[in-house]
């Protein structure tokens, strides 16, 4: 049996479609919710990120809840950056006890990166790690071989990143991923199919399923200082070339023409399995997106 | 060894300055090769404190040194047992462990750290110092090549990079080599790759209780005790 609805999608063969909202900074979470409701009905699942590029925000946690009272399907995002095995084990408890069954795993981005630079880095487990965690607790035990009253079971996903300049190393790490017990991945953003097509014949050995990480570009200038400033992204410069085309003010709908065109062809040619679309800021251009990709058709 | 930096002068002025007598130690061993607190330094600290004093107008110290060999054991550390008690502070220019090794021995005359005790790190070239061990009581580098994630990445993960590294690079400084980027191409090198495929389970924390002590064999074994 499944344990979420969008395990139950994964299983289904069907081609999925997640997107990702941040949360925000302080308690007023008026356009969460305002995003959740935009997106509850037209993807598979939301993920709500876990302070992501170490910037300090309401918490994943809360957001994954907030989806849940408003009917939607959540995807938990865990990053090991922030909490030690005994505090990331209590969060998937209380996830678990809140209907909250998916969880994505990652190790977390620097604190260096973000807006708490002189924070003391946790990093008690990696991704690999956590994911072999959750699947201890599923069995009943905790990670110190304990008892629990009463186990979770999560649908677990991890990251990869098919556009890594140096990918050897990151097979490695995806394999010890999928050995551990990852159903799906989420992609580094793809900018560039043919690293992704490159990427699936070596993934399609294993049986997870991969959803192309597309990253809504907003500007020229946004994918320039991504490349510089966010870990592991690099956008090509025929990328950068193409939205410097759009007219002053106009770079968001060149951004968004860009990522129709790459999940049309993703799924027409059956690329992946499905997409996880991040707007980074832009979350309400998602439905335009997914109506524009033919992918707004039947509710979800 | 023991890499440190000299605290700036002005945090040493601020210190020092409810204190007339002080007595500047120097420490013969890591903080002599590192620039951070050898008899070279010792001087150099002296004559500046005694030209910011002047060019202030400000305090009335008097400066006297002295270079032990190491500060961090207590046979070099009883030689200052006449001149504590002719000072009213000792500034020490020993690593943190030389500052607690003196204030141990002589709780009545307060100790100041001179040095920001920074690392254990090797020379990489002259004047530069590159940090290479975390003391995590439980070495690894026979599974990673020789290159310590836990030091050299600065997430100290075990099971491969993260997905920030570029260029080779670290995603928290552009200048810091990718630990694993090295571990895989040194692996690669000496075909061990399988090395880096095996799962690394998380780290045991209990192999580094704080304090901590380690009783030499040599000594336990013939029944001395340092009690």
């Amino acid at each position: 049996m499944a344990n979420s609805k969008f395990e139950e999608k994964l299983n289904s063969g069907e081609f999925i479609v997640t997107s990702e909202i941040g949360p925000p900074k302080g308690t007023d979470t008026s356009e969460l919710v305002h995003h959740i409701d935009l997106l509850k009905e037209k993807v598979d699942a939301i993920n709500v990120t876990d302070h992501q590029s170490s910037v300090m925000r309401f918490p994943s946690l809360g957001g994954c809840l907030l989806i849940k009272e408003r009917g939607g399907e959540p995807i938990l995002q865990m990053t090991c950056r922030d909490r030690n095995r005994l505090a990331l084990e209590a969060d998937l408890l209380f996830a678990y006890s809140r209907g909250i069954t998916n969880v994505l795993c990652l190790t977390g981005d620097s604190v260096d990166v973000g807006d708490h630079k002189v924070a003391k880095p946790v990093f008690d487990l990696d991704s690999v790690q956590l994911i072999r965690m959750i699947r201890t607790m599923e069995s009943g035990k905790d990670m110190a071989g304990n008892d629990m009253k009463g186990a979770p079971k999560f649908c677990i996903g991890a990251s990869v990143h098919p556009e890594a300049d140096f990918i050897e190393p990151q097979l490695i790490k995806f394999d010890k991923k999928v050995a551990a017990g990852a159903q799906f991945f989420q992609t580094q953003g793809i900018f560039d199919l043919g690293s992704l097509q490159r990427f699936m014949q070596y993934a399609s050995q294993f049986n997870v399923k991969i959803l192309a990480g597309i990253i809504v570009l907003a500007s020229a200038g946004m994918a320039k200082y991504m490349t510089n400033n966010v870990p592991g992204i690099i956008v090509p410069k025929a990328m950068i070339d193409e939205l410097a085309t759009a007219e002053k003010g106009k770079g968001l709908q060149k951004g968004i023409q860009i990522a129709v065109r790459f999940i049309k062809t993703i799924k027409d040619e059956k690329l992946c399995h499905g997409v996880h679309i991040m707007a980074v800021g832009n979350e309400g251009v998602v439905p335009e997106i997914l109506e524009a990709a033919e992918l707004a058709g039947a509710p979800r | 060894m023991i890499v440190a930096e000299q605290k700036p002068l002005e945090e040493i002025g601020r210190m020092i300055s409810p204190y007339q007598r002080v007595l500047i130690v120097g420490c013969g061993t890591c903080m002599t090769v590192c620039d951070a607190g050898g008899e070279r330094e010792v001087a150099f600290l002296d004559s500046a404190l005694r030209v910011a004093q002047t060019k202030s107008g400000e305090g009335n110290h008097t400066f006297s040194q002295y270079v032990l060999k190491r500060q961090c054991d207590p046979e070099f550390i009883e030689m200052l047992k006449d001149k504590v008690g002719e000072v009213d502070v000792i500034l020490s220019l020993g690593c943190g462990i030389g500052v607690q090794a003196i204030a141990e021995r002589y709780p009545d005359t307060p100790v100041l750290p001179g040095v920001n005790t920074s690392f254990m790190g090797m020379a990489k070239e002259w004047g530069v110092w590159d940090e290479r061990c975390a003391a995590c009581g439980e070495c690894r580098l026979e599974e990673t090549g020789g290159i310590c994630p836990i030091t050299r990445c600065t997430k100290g993960i075990l099971n491969g990079p993260c997905a920030g590294t570029k260029n080779g690079k670290c995603e928290a400084n552009k200048e810091m080599d990718c630990a694993w980027v090295l571990i895989y191409k040194r692996l690669e090198r000496l075909q061990q790759l399988d090395k880096m495929r095996r799962y690394y389970p998380p780290r045991n924390f209990l192999a580094i209780p704080r304090p901590k002590r380690i009783v030499s064999k040599a000594t336990s074994n013939t029944g001395e005790s340092h009690g």
